[in-house]
Protein backbone atom coordinates (compact mmCIF):
# COMPACT_ATOMS: atom_id res chain seq x y z
CA UNK A 1 0.00 0.00 0.00
CA UNK A 2 2.79 2.33 1.01
CA UNK A 3 4.68 1.42 -2.14
CA UNK A 4 1.58 1.96 -4.28
CA UNK A 5 1.00 5.37 -2.74
CA UNK A 6 4.58 6.35 -3.44
CA UNK A 7 4.23 5.40 -7.10
CA UNK A 8 0.95 7.22 -7.24
CA UNK A 9 2.54 10.43 -5.97
CA UNK A 10 5.34 10.32 -8.48
CA UNK A 11 2.89 9.35 -11.22
CA UNK A 12 0.58 12.26 -10.49
CA UNK A 13 3.55 14.64 -10.42
CA UNK A 14 4.81 13.53 -13.81
CA UNK A 15 1.29 13.26 -15.09
CA UNK A 16 0.57 16.88 -14.22
CA UNK A 17 3.55 17.92 -16.33
CA UNK A 18 2.40 15.76 -19.23
CA UNK A 19 -0.99 17.38 -18.80
CA UNK A 20 0.45 20.88 -19.26
CA UNK A 21 2.32 19.77 -22.38
CA UNK A 22 -0.84 18.08 -23.67
CA UNK A 23 -2.77 21.30 -23.01
CA UNK A 24 -0.32 23.07 -25.28
CA UNK A 25 -1.09 20.61 -28.08
CA UNK A 26 -4.81 20.82 -27.44
CA UNK A 27 -4.90 24.59 -27.29
CA UNK A 28 -3.25 24.93 -30.68
CA UNK A 29 -5.24 22.11 -32.24
CA UNK A 30 -8.51 23.56 -31.04
CA UNK A 31 -7.89 26.96 -32.52
CA UNK A 32 -5.96 26.12 -35.68
CA UNK A 33 -6.42 22.41 -36.37
CA UNK A 34 -2.66 22.06 -36.38
CA UNK A 35 -0.51 19.58 -34.45
CA UNK A 36 2.75 21.22 -33.50
CA UNK A 37 5.49 18.64 -33.18
CA UNK A 38 7.84 21.34 -31.97
CA UNK A 39 5.81 21.49 -28.74
CA UNK A 40 8.39 19.35 -26.94
CA UNK A 41 11.08 21.82 -27.95
CA UNK A 42 9.16 24.59 -26.22
CA UNK A 43 9.28 22.45 -23.09
CA UNK A 44 13.03 22.07 -23.49
CA UNK A 45 13.48 25.81 -24.05
CA UNK A 46 11.36 26.48 -20.99
CA UNK A 47 13.42 24.19 -18.79
CA UNK A 48 16.82 25.42 -19.99
CA UNK A 49 15.86 29.12 -19.94
CA UNK A 50 14.51 28.74 -16.44
CA UNK A 51 17.75 27.13 -15.26
CA UNK A 52 19.81 29.88 -16.88
CA UNK A 53 17.68 32.76 -15.62
CA UNK A 54 17.12 31.45 -12.12
CA UNK A 55 20.31 29.57 -11.24
CA UNK A 56 22.58 31.32 -13.71
CA UNK A 57 21.52 34.97 -13.55
CA UNK A 58 20.03 34.55 -10.07
CA UNK A 59 16.82 36.37 -10.84
CA UNK A 60 13.99 35.93 -8.38
CA UNK A 61 11.79 32.89 -8.91
CA UNK A 62 8.62 34.72 -10.08
CA UNK A 63 10.61 36.97 -12.42
CA UNK A 64 12.49 34.06 -13.96
CA UNK A 65 9.20 32.19 -14.28
CA UNK A 66 7.47 35.02 -16.14
CA UNK A 67 10.46 35.89 -18.30
CA UNK A 68 10.84 32.28 -19.39
CA UNK A 69 7.19 32.01 -20.37
CA UNK A 70 7.33 35.31 -22.24
CA UNK A 71 10.53 34.35 -24.03
CA UNK A 72 9.26 30.98 -25.19
CA UNK A 73 5.95 32.53 -26.28
CA UNK A 74 7.94 34.89 -28.47
CA UNK A 75 9.68 31.89 -30.01
CA UNK A 76 6.21 30.47 -30.70
CA UNK A 77 5.14 33.71 -32.36
CA UNK A 78 8.29 33.79 -34.48
CA UNK A 79 7.66 30.20 -35.54
CA UNK A 80 4.13 31.09 -36.64
CA UNK A 81 5.15 34.26 -38.47
CA UNK A 82 8.17 32.86 -40.29
CA UNK A 83 7.44 29.21 -40.84
CA UNK A 84 3.67 28.71 -40.73
CA UNK A 85 2.17 31.98 -42.06
CA UNK A 86 4.47 32.12 -45.05
CA UNK A 87 3.46 28.71 -46.41
CA UNK A 88 1.75 29.21 -49.71
CA UNK A 89 -0.31 26.02 -49.70
CA UNK A 90 -1.11 25.30 -46.06
CA UNK A 91 -1.93 21.65 -46.43
CA UNK A 92 -2.01 19.95 -43.00
CA UNK A 93 0.72 17.47 -43.83
CA UNK A 94 3.00 20.26 -45.05
CA UNK A 95 2.46 22.20 -41.84
CA UNK A 96 3.16 19.15 -39.69
CA UNK A 97 6.42 18.52 -41.49
CA UNK A 98 7.33 22.17 -41.02
CA UNK A 99 6.81 21.85 -37.27
CA UNK A 100 9.05 18.75 -37.25
CA UNK A 101 11.68 20.75 -39.12
CA UNK A 102 11.31 23.58 -36.63
CA UNK A 103 11.82 21.14 -33.75
CA UNK A 104 15.09 19.94 -35.26
CA UNK A 105 16.20 23.54 -35.72
CA UNK A 106 15.33 24.51 -32.15
CA UNK A 107 17.14 21.47 -30.80
CA UNK A 108 20.22 22.43 -32.79
CA UNK A 109 20.14 26.01 -31.59
CA UNK A 110 19.69 24.86 -27.99
CA UNK A 111 22.67 22.53 -28.34
CA UNK A 112 24.80 25.45 -29.52
CA UNK A 113 23.56 27.67 -26.72
CA UNK A 114 23.50 25.34 -23.72
CA UNK A 115 25.90 22.65 -24.84
CA UNK A 116 25.36 18.93 -24.66
CA UNK A 117 25.54 18.67 -20.87
CA UNK A 118 22.49 18.09 -18.73
CA UNK A 119 21.53 20.85 -16.33
CA UNK A 120 19.28 20.94 -13.31
CA UNK A 121 17.71 23.58 -11.13
CA UNK A 122 16.97 23.49 -7.40
CA UNK A 123 13.46 22.88 -6.14
CA UNK A 124 11.15 25.90 -5.91
CA UNK A 125 11.10 25.79 -2.13
CA UNK A 126 13.45 24.17 0.35
CA UNK A 127 10.88 22.66 2.71
CA UNK A 128 11.28 19.16 4.10
CA UNK A 129 9.38 16.38 2.29
CA UNK A 130 6.06 15.41 3.86
CA UNK A 131 5.14 11.99 5.10
CA UNK A 132 1.73 10.80 3.97
CA UNK A 133 0.75 7.31 5.18
CA UNK A 134 4.36 6.21 5.04
CA UNK A 135 5.00 7.57 1.55
CA UNK A 136 7.11 10.63 0.85
CA UNK A 137 5.58 13.63 -0.88
CA UNK A 138 8.00 16.23 -2.20
CA UNK A 139 7.09 19.92 -1.85
CA UNK A 140 7.95 20.28 -5.55
CA UNK A 141 5.07 17.91 -6.37
CA UNK A 142 2.68 20.23 -4.57
CA UNK A 143 4.08 23.18 -6.49
CA UNK A 144 3.57 21.33 -9.75
CA UNK A 145 0.02 20.27 -8.94
CA UNK A 146 -0.87 23.76 -7.75
CA UNK A 147 0.49 25.48 -10.83
CA UNK A 148 -1.18 23.00 -13.17
CA UNK A 149 -4.47 23.52 -11.38
CA UNK A 150 -4.15 27.29 -11.71
CA UNK A 151 -3.36 26.98 -15.42
CA UNK A 152 -6.25 24.66 -16.16
CA UNK A 153 -8.68 26.92 -14.30
CA UNK A 154 -7.35 30.02 -16.02
CA UNK A 155 -7.58 28.36 -19.41
CA UNK A 156 -11.11 27.24 -18.70
CA UNK A 157 -12.08 30.77 -17.72
CA UNK A 158 -10.33 32.15 -20.78
CA UNK A 159 -12.20 29.97 -23.29
CA UNK A 160 -15.58 30.14 -21.59
CA UNK A 161 -15.63 33.56 -20.04
CA UNK A 162 -13.71 36.02 -22.18
CA UNK A 163 -14.57 37.50 -25.53
CA UNK A 164 -11.09 36.79 -26.88
CA UNK A 165 -11.42 33.16 -25.87
CA UNK A 166 -14.78 32.92 -27.59
CA UNK A 167 -13.48 34.70 -30.67
CA UNK A 168 -10.62 32.22 -30.82
CA UNK A 169 -13.08 29.34 -30.62
CA UNK A 170 -15.20 30.97 -33.30
CA UNK A 171 -12.19 31.18 -35.63
CA UNK A 172 -11.59 27.49 -35.10
CA UNK A 173 -15.21 26.57 -35.78
CA UNK A 174 -15.59 28.66 -38.90
CA UNK A 175 -12.77 30.92 -39.93
CA UNK A 176 -14.74 32.50 -42.74
CA UNK A 177 -17.69 33.36 -40.54
CA UNK A 178 -15.41 34.84 -37.89
CA UNK A 179 -13.59 36.86 -40.54
CA UNK A 180 -16.94 38.20 -41.77
CA UNK A 181 -17.81 39.45 -38.29
CA UNK A 182 -14.54 41.34 -38.22
CA UNK A 183 -12.68 38.95 -35.92
CA UNK A 184 -9.03 39.11 -37.00
CA UNK A 185 -8.31 35.41 -37.43
CA UNK A 186 -4.60 35.93 -38.01
CA UNK A 187 -4.21 37.58 -34.62
CA UNK A 188 -6.12 34.73 -33.04
CA UNK A 189 -3.83 32.14 -34.61
CA UNK A 190 -0.83 34.11 -33.41
CA UNK A 191 -2.28 34.25 -29.92
CA UNK A 192 -2.92 30.50 -29.99
CA UNK A 193 0.70 29.87 -30.93
CA UNK A 194 1.96 32.17 -28.18
CA UNK A 195 -0.27 30.56 -25.57
CA UNK A 196 0.56 27.02 -26.58
CA UNK A 197 4.29 27.80 -26.57
CA UNK A 198 3.89 29.43 -23.17
CA UNK A 199 2.14 26.32 -21.93
CA UNK A 200 5.07 24.23 -23.14
CA UNK A 201 7.42 26.56 -21.29
CA UNK A 202 5.47 26.03 -18.07
CA UNK A 203 5.87 22.29 -18.54
CA UNK A 204 9.62 22.80 -18.86
CA UNK A 205 9.83 25.07 -15.85
CA UNK A 206 8.01 22.52 -13.73
CA UNK A 207 10.15 19.63 -14.86
CA UNK A 208 13.50 21.41 -14.43
CA UNK A 209 13.85 20.75 -10.67
CA UNK A 210 12.79 17.08 -10.79
CA UNK A 211 14.85 15.79 -13.67
CA UNK A 212 17.96 16.61 -15.64
CA UNK A 213 17.38 18.94 -18.57
CA UNK A 214 19.34 18.91 -21.78
CA UNK A 215 18.92 20.10 -25.35
CA UNK A 216 17.46 16.78 -26.50
CA UNK A 217 14.80 16.29 -23.84
CA UNK A 218 12.05 17.82 -25.98
CA UNK A 219 11.43 14.90 -28.31
CA UNK A 220 10.41 12.40 -25.63
CA UNK A 221 8.44 14.92 -23.60
CA UNK A 222 6.69 16.24 -26.69
CA UNK A 223 5.65 12.76 -27.73
CA UNK A 224 4.46 11.98 -24.20
CA UNK A 225 2.41 15.15 -24.19
CA UNK A 226 1.01 14.26 -27.60
CA UNK A 227 0.19 10.80 -26.31
CA UNK A 228 -1.58 12.33 -23.30
CA UNK A 229 -3.53 14.67 -25.57
CA UNK A 230 -4.60 11.80 -27.83
CA UNK A 231 -5.46 9.66 -24.83
CA UNK A 232 -7.79 12.26 -23.39
CA UNK A 233 -9.20 13.31 -26.74
CA UNK A 234 -7.50 15.90 -28.92
CA UNK A 235 -9.22 19.23 -28.61
CA UNK A 236 -10.59 18.70 -25.12
CA UNK A 237 -8.85 20.59 -22.31
CA UNK A 238 -10.17 18.34 -19.57
CA UNK A 239 -9.24 15.37 -21.75
CA UNK A 240 -5.66 16.63 -21.86
CA UNK A 241 -5.55 16.81 -18.07
CA UNK A 242 -7.11 13.40 -17.68
CA UNK A 243 -4.84 11.87 -20.32
CA UNK A 244 -1.75 13.41 -18.74
CA UNK A 245 -2.55 12.16 -15.25
CA UNK A 246 -3.51 8.71 -16.54
CA UNK A 247 -0.30 8.43 -18.51
CA UNK A 248 1.82 9.59 -15.57
CA UNK A 249 0.21 7.16 -13.13
CA UNK A 250 0.37 4.16 -15.46
CA UNK A 251 3.98 4.96 -16.21
CA UNK A 252 4.89 5.16 -12.54
CA UNK A 253 3.07 1.93 -11.72
CA UNK A 254 4.71 0.17 -14.66
CA UNK A 255 8.13 1.34 -13.58
CA UNK A 256 7.49 0.41 -9.97
CA UNK A 257 5.93 -3.01 -10.36
CA UNK A 258 7.60 -4.23 -13.53
CA UNK A 259 10.76 -2.62 -14.82
CA UNK A 260 12.12 0.87 -15.18
CA UNK A 261 13.11 0.10 -18.74
CA UNK A 262 9.39 0.02 -19.54
CA UNK A 263 8.92 3.72 -18.76
CA UNK A 264 8.83 5.17 -22.27
CA UNK A 265 7.38 2.02 -23.74
CA UNK A 266 4.19 2.40 -21.72
CA UNK A 267 3.39 5.78 -23.25
CA UNK A 268 3.68 4.51 -26.78
CA UNK A 269 1.87 1.28 -26.04
CA UNK A 270 -0.99 3.39 -24.71
CA UNK A 271 -0.87 5.61 -27.78
CA UNK A 272 -1.15 2.61 -30.08
CA UNK A 273 -3.96 1.14 -28.01
CA UNK A 274 -5.97 4.34 -28.00
CA UNK A 275 -5.48 4.81 -31.73
CA UNK A 276 -6.78 1.29 -32.36
CA UNK A 277 -9.62 1.21 -29.88
CA UNK A 278 -10.87 4.77 -29.56
CA UNK A 279 -9.14 7.19 -31.93
CA UNK A 280 -11.20 10.11 -30.66
CA UNK A 281 -9.77 9.68 -27.14
CA UNK A 282 -11.53 9.23 -23.84
CA UNK A 283 -13.29 12.58 -23.75
CA UNK A 284 -13.18 13.35 -27.47
CA UNK A 285 -16.73 13.40 -28.71
CA UNK A 286 -16.00 14.50 -32.23
CA UNK A 287 -14.09 12.25 -34.53
CA UNK A 288 -10.68 13.62 -35.39
CA UNK A 289 -11.23 14.34 -39.01
CA UNK A 290 -8.29 16.33 -40.16
CA UNK A 291 -5.50 13.83 -40.38
CA UNK B 1 -25.17 55.06 -50.00
CA UNK B 2 -23.56 52.24 -51.93
CA UNK B 3 -22.54 52.88 -55.51
CA UNK B 4 -20.86 50.30 -57.68
CA UNK B 5 -19.58 51.12 -61.15
CA UNK B 6 -18.32 48.66 -63.71
CA UNK B 7 -17.32 46.01 -61.19
CA UNK B 8 -15.38 42.98 -62.40
CA UNK B 9 -14.50 40.10 -60.09
CA UNK B 10 -12.42 37.05 -60.71
CA UNK B 11 -12.16 33.57 -59.25
CA UNK B 12 -8.65 32.79 -60.32
CA UNK B 13 -8.84 33.50 -64.04
CA UNK B 14 -12.58 33.06 -64.35
CA UNK B 15 -14.49 36.30 -64.45
CA UNK B 16 -17.61 35.86 -62.33
CA UNK B 17 -18.84 39.46 -62.43
CA UNK B 18 -18.54 41.26 -65.69
CA UNK B 19 -19.01 44.98 -65.44
CA UNK B 20 -21.85 45.37 -62.96
CA UNK B 21 -23.10 48.80 -61.91
CA UNK B 22 -25.66 49.30 -59.22
CA UNK B 23 -26.57 51.66 -56.44
CA UNK B 24 -28.42 51.50 -53.15
CA UNK B 25 -29.86 54.65 -51.63
CA UNK B 26 -30.23 55.26 -47.91
CA UNK B 27 -33.26 53.58 -46.29
CA UNK B 28 -33.99 51.60 -49.40
CA UNK B 29 -34.48 47.87 -49.83
CA UNK B 30 -32.99 46.61 -53.06
CA UNK B 31 -33.43 43.05 -54.30
CA UNK B 32 -30.84 41.37 -56.46
CA UNK B 33 -32.30 38.36 -58.21
CA UNK B 34 -30.94 35.84 -60.64
CA UNK B 35 -30.44 32.14 -61.23
CA UNK B 36 -27.76 29.90 -59.77
CA UNK B 37 -24.29 30.95 -60.82
CA UNK B 38 -25.37 34.40 -61.97
CA UNK B 39 -22.84 35.97 -59.58
CA UNK B 40 -25.14 37.23 -56.82
CA UNK B 41 -23.20 35.77 -53.93
CA UNK B 42 -19.93 36.77 -55.54
CA UNK B 43 -21.14 40.34 -55.67
CA UNK B 44 -22.05 40.39 -51.98
CA UNK B 45 -18.81 38.75 -50.95
CA UNK B 46 -16.87 41.31 -52.95
CA UNK B 47 -18.64 44.17 -51.21
CA UNK B 48 -17.69 42.67 -47.84
CA UNK B 49 -14.06 42.32 -48.74
CA UNK B 50 -14.03 38.53 -48.80
CA UNK B 51 -12.87 38.43 -52.42
CA UNK B 52 -10.00 40.82 -52.93
CA UNK B 53 -8.67 41.52 -56.36
CA UNK B 54 -11.72 43.09 -58.02
CA UNK B 55 -11.63 45.89 -60.53
CA UNK B 56 -13.90 48.85 -60.93
CA UNK B 57 -15.22 51.47 -58.58
CA UNK B 58 -17.08 50.67 -55.38
CA UNK B 59 -17.98 53.44 -52.95
CA UNK B 60 -19.80 53.34 -49.65
CA UNK B 61 -20.96 56.72 -48.36
CA UNK B 62 -18.70 58.30 -50.99
CA UNK B 63 -15.61 56.52 -49.62
CA UNK B 64 -13.91 53.94 -51.87
CA UNK B 65 -13.96 50.36 -50.57
CA UNK B 66 -10.90 49.22 -52.47
CA UNK B 67 -8.23 47.40 -50.51
CA UNK B 68 -10.32 47.12 -47.34
CA UNK B 69 -10.52 43.85 -45.46
CA UNK B 70 -13.68 42.53 -43.76
CA UNK B 71 -12.94 43.96 -40.28
CA UNK B 72 -12.57 47.48 -41.71
CA UNK B 73 -15.68 47.09 -43.81
CA UNK B 74 -17.71 45.87 -40.83
CA UNK B 75 -16.40 48.84 -38.88
CA UNK B 76 -17.70 51.21 -41.56
CA UNK B 77 -21.18 49.79 -41.15
CA UNK B 78 -21.69 47.03 -43.70
CA UNK B 79 -22.70 43.58 -42.43
CA UNK B 80 -23.37 40.44 -44.41
CA UNK B 81 -25.75 37.66 -43.45
CA UNK B 82 -23.95 34.95 -45.38
CA UNK B 83 -25.41 32.19 -47.47
CA UNK B 84 -25.81 29.07 -45.34
CA UNK B 85 -25.84 31.29 -42.22
CA UNK B 86 -22.33 30.29 -41.06
CA UNK B 87 -23.17 30.23 -37.37
CA UNK B 88 -20.91 28.80 -34.68
CA UNK B 89 -23.00 25.69 -33.90
CA UNK B 90 -21.39 24.50 -30.63
CA UNK B 91 -21.60 27.97 -29.06
CA UNK B 92 -24.67 29.33 -27.37
CA UNK B 93 -27.12 31.65 -29.08
CA UNK B 94 -26.01 34.46 -26.79
CA UNK B 95 -22.32 33.92 -27.58
CA UNK B 96 -23.08 33.93 -31.30
CA UNK B 97 -24.83 37.26 -30.92
CA UNK B 98 -22.05 38.73 -28.79
CA UNK B 99 -19.42 37.73 -31.31
CA UNK B 100 -21.36 39.73 -33.86
CA UNK B 101 -20.42 42.79 -31.84
CA UNK B 102 -16.77 41.74 -31.52
CA UNK B 103 -15.33 44.92 -33.00
CA UNK B 104 -17.57 47.08 -30.84
CA UNK B 105 -16.48 45.27 -27.66
CA UNK B 106 -12.95 46.16 -28.67
CA UNK B 107 -14.04 49.80 -28.76
CA UNK B 108 -15.59 49.40 -25.29
CA UNK B 109 -19.18 50.15 -26.25
CA UNK B 110 -20.51 47.83 -23.53
CA UNK B 111 -23.66 49.78 -22.72
CA UNK B 112 -24.67 50.30 -26.34
CA UNK B 113 -24.04 46.63 -27.09
CA UNK B 114 -26.24 45.48 -24.24
CA UNK B 115 -28.97 47.78 -25.53
CA UNK B 116 -28.66 46.32 -29.02
CA UNK B 117 -28.69 42.80 -27.62
CA UNK B 118 -32.02 43.53 -25.96
CA UNK B 119 -33.26 45.04 -29.20
CA UNK B 120 -32.30 41.95 -31.23
CA UNK B 121 -33.87 39.65 -28.64
CA UNK B 122 -37.06 41.74 -28.81
CA UNK B 123 -37.01 41.49 -32.58
CA UNK B 124 -36.62 37.70 -32.41
CA UNK B 125 -38.33 36.59 -29.18
CA UNK B 126 -37.61 32.95 -29.95
CA UNK B 127 -33.89 33.68 -29.59
CA UNK B 128 -34.48 34.96 -26.08
CA UNK B 129 -36.13 31.67 -25.17
CA UNK B 130 -33.18 29.74 -26.52
CA UNK B 131 -30.43 32.11 -25.44
CA UNK B 132 -28.39 29.46 -23.61
CA UNK B 133 -28.87 26.67 -26.14
CA UNK B 134 -26.10 25.78 -28.60
CA UNK B 135 -26.83 27.45 -31.93
CA UNK B 136 -26.60 24.09 -33.71
CA UNK B 137 -29.72 22.85 -31.94
CA UNK B 138 -31.96 25.56 -33.42
CA UNK B 139 -34.32 24.91 -36.31
CA UNK B 140 -33.51 26.29 -39.73
CA UNK B 141 -35.73 29.33 -39.34
CA UNK B 142 -34.35 30.12 -35.90
CA UNK B 143 -30.83 29.78 -37.23
CA UNK B 144 -31.59 32.27 -39.96
CA UNK B 145 -32.96 34.67 -37.38
CA UNK B 146 -29.82 34.20 -35.33
CA UNK B 147 -27.68 34.90 -38.37
CA UNK B 148 -29.58 38.13 -39.01
CA UNK B 149 -29.44 39.04 -35.33
CA UNK B 150 -25.71 38.42 -35.24
CA UNK B 151 -25.19 40.70 -38.22
CA UNK B 152 -27.33 43.39 -36.57
CA UNK B 153 -25.15 43.25 -33.46
CA UNK B 154 -22.41 45.00 -35.43
CA UNK B 155 -24.89 47.87 -35.78
CA UNK B 156 -24.64 48.12 -39.57
CA UNK B 157 -26.19 50.86 -41.63
CA UNK B 158 -26.18 48.67 -44.74
CA UNK B 159 -27.31 45.09 -44.28
CA UNK B 160 -26.52 42.56 -47.01
CA UNK B 161 -28.42 39.30 -47.02
CA UNK B 162 -27.49 36.28 -49.09
CA UNK B 163 -30.52 34.05 -49.68
CA UNK B 164 -32.12 34.32 -46.25
CA UNK B 165 -35.04 32.22 -47.48
CA UNK B 166 -32.95 29.23 -48.46
CA UNK B 167 -34.43 25.97 -47.23
CA UNK B 168 -37.20 27.59 -45.21
CA UNK B 169 -40.93 26.90 -45.23
CA UNK B 170 -43.02 29.63 -46.90
CA UNK B 171 -44.43 31.01 -43.64
CA UNK B 172 -40.91 31.38 -42.27
CA UNK B 173 -39.81 33.16 -45.44
CA UNK B 174 -42.68 35.57 -44.91
CA UNK B 175 -41.76 36.03 -41.26
CA UNK B 176 -38.16 36.84 -42.12
CA UNK B 177 -39.07 39.20 -44.93
CA UNK B 178 -41.54 40.96 -42.62
CA UNK B 179 -38.72 41.54 -40.18
CA UNK B 180 -36.60 42.98 -42.98
CA UNK B 181 -39.41 45.38 -43.83
CA UNK B 182 -39.61 46.33 -40.18
CA UNK B 183 -35.85 46.96 -40.11
CA UNK B 184 -36.15 49.08 -43.20
CA UNK B 185 -38.91 51.14 -41.64
CA UNK B 186 -36.59 51.68 -38.69
CA UNK B 187 -34.06 53.22 -41.04
CA UNK B 188 -31.92 50.30 -42.22
CA UNK B 189 -30.68 50.09 -45.80
CA UNK B 190 -30.91 46.59 -47.18
CA UNK B 191 -29.49 44.77 -50.19
CA UNK B 192 -31.20 41.43 -50.51
CA UNK B 193 -29.99 38.62 -52.74
CA UNK B 194 -32.63 36.03 -53.47
CA UNK B 195 -33.50 33.16 -55.73
CA UNK B 196 -37.01 33.38 -54.42
CA UNK B 197 -37.59 36.32 -56.75
CA UNK B 198 -41.28 36.80 -56.15
CA UNK B 199 -40.97 37.00 -52.38
CA UNK B 200 -38.01 39.36 -52.64
CA UNK B 201 -39.63 41.70 -55.18
CA UNK B 202 -42.81 41.88 -53.14
CA UNK B 203 -40.98 43.52 -50.24
CA UNK B 204 -38.25 45.42 -52.08
CA UNK B 205 -38.37 48.97 -53.43
CA UNK B 206 -36.21 48.32 -56.43
CA UNK B 207 -34.67 45.30 -58.07
CA UNK B 208 -31.80 44.25 -60.29
CA UNK B 209 -31.73 41.09 -62.36
CA UNK B 210 -28.32 39.52 -62.67
CA UNK B 211 -27.52 37.01 -65.40
CA UNK B 212 -24.10 35.53 -66.15
CA UNK B 213 -22.30 38.34 -64.38
CA UNK B 214 -24.29 41.13 -66.11
CA UNK B 215 -27.20 43.24 -64.94
CA UNK B 216 -29.84 42.52 -67.56
CA UNK B 217 -32.74 44.43 -66.05
CA UNK B 218 -33.36 46.90 -63.30
CA UNK B 219 -36.24 49.03 -62.09
CA UNK B 220 -38.87 49.46 -59.39
CA UNK B 221 -39.81 46.15 -57.84
CA UNK B 222 -43.44 46.21 -58.91
CA UNK B 223 -42.45 46.79 -62.54
CA UNK B 224 -40.05 43.86 -62.40
CA UNK B 225 -42.78 41.72 -60.88
CA UNK B 226 -44.95 42.53 -63.86
CA UNK B 227 -42.20 42.20 -66.44
CA UNK B 228 -42.78 39.37 -68.91
CA UNK B 229 -39.15 38.25 -69.10
CA UNK B 230 -38.76 38.20 -65.34
CA UNK B 231 -41.99 36.26 -65.01
CA UNK B 232 -40.86 33.69 -67.51
CA UNK B 233 -37.35 33.27 -66.20
CA UNK B 234 -37.63 33.70 -62.43
CA UNK B 235 -41.17 33.66 -61.22
CA UNK B 236 -41.88 30.16 -62.39
CA UNK B 237 -44.98 30.95 -64.47
CA UNK B 238 -45.44 28.09 -66.84
CA UNK B 239 -45.76 28.69 -70.52
CA UNK B 240 -49.46 27.97 -70.79
CA UNK B 241 -50.34 30.61 -68.26
CA UNK B 242 -47.86 32.86 -69.91
CA UNK B 243 -49.29 32.61 -73.40
CA UNK B 244 -52.92 32.58 -72.30
CA UNK B 245 -54.87 35.32 -73.88
CA UNK B 246 -52.26 35.98 -76.49
CA UNK B 247 -52.52 33.09 -78.87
Amino acid sequence: MQEFLQYLFSGVTNGAIYAVIALGFTMLYKSTGLINFAQGEFVMLGALSMITLWSGFELSLPLAFLLTIAGVSVVGIILERLAIRSVRKPHPIVLIIITIGASILLRGVAMLGWGKDAHSSPAFSRNEPFEVAGATLLPQSLWILGIVLVIVTALHFFTRGTLTGKAMQACAINKRAAWLLGIPSETMVLLAFAMSAGMGAVGGILIAPISMSSYDMGMTLGLKGFCAAMLGGLGSSWGAVLGGLLLGILEALGVGFFSSSLKDGIAFLLLLLILYVRPAGILGARAVHRF
Amino acid sequence: MLRIRNLKCYYGRIRAINGVSLSVKPREMVALIGANGAGKSTLLQTICGLLPGWEGDMRYEKEPLSGLRPPEIVRRGISLVPEGRLLFPPMSVLDNLKLGAYLRYRRREQAAINGDLEHVLDLFPVLRERARQPAGTLSGGEQQMLAIGRALMARPRLLLLDEPSMGLAPFLVKLILDILVQLKDDGMTILLVEQNARAALQVADRGYVLENGHIVLDGPADELLADQDVKRAYLGKDYREFYDGRA
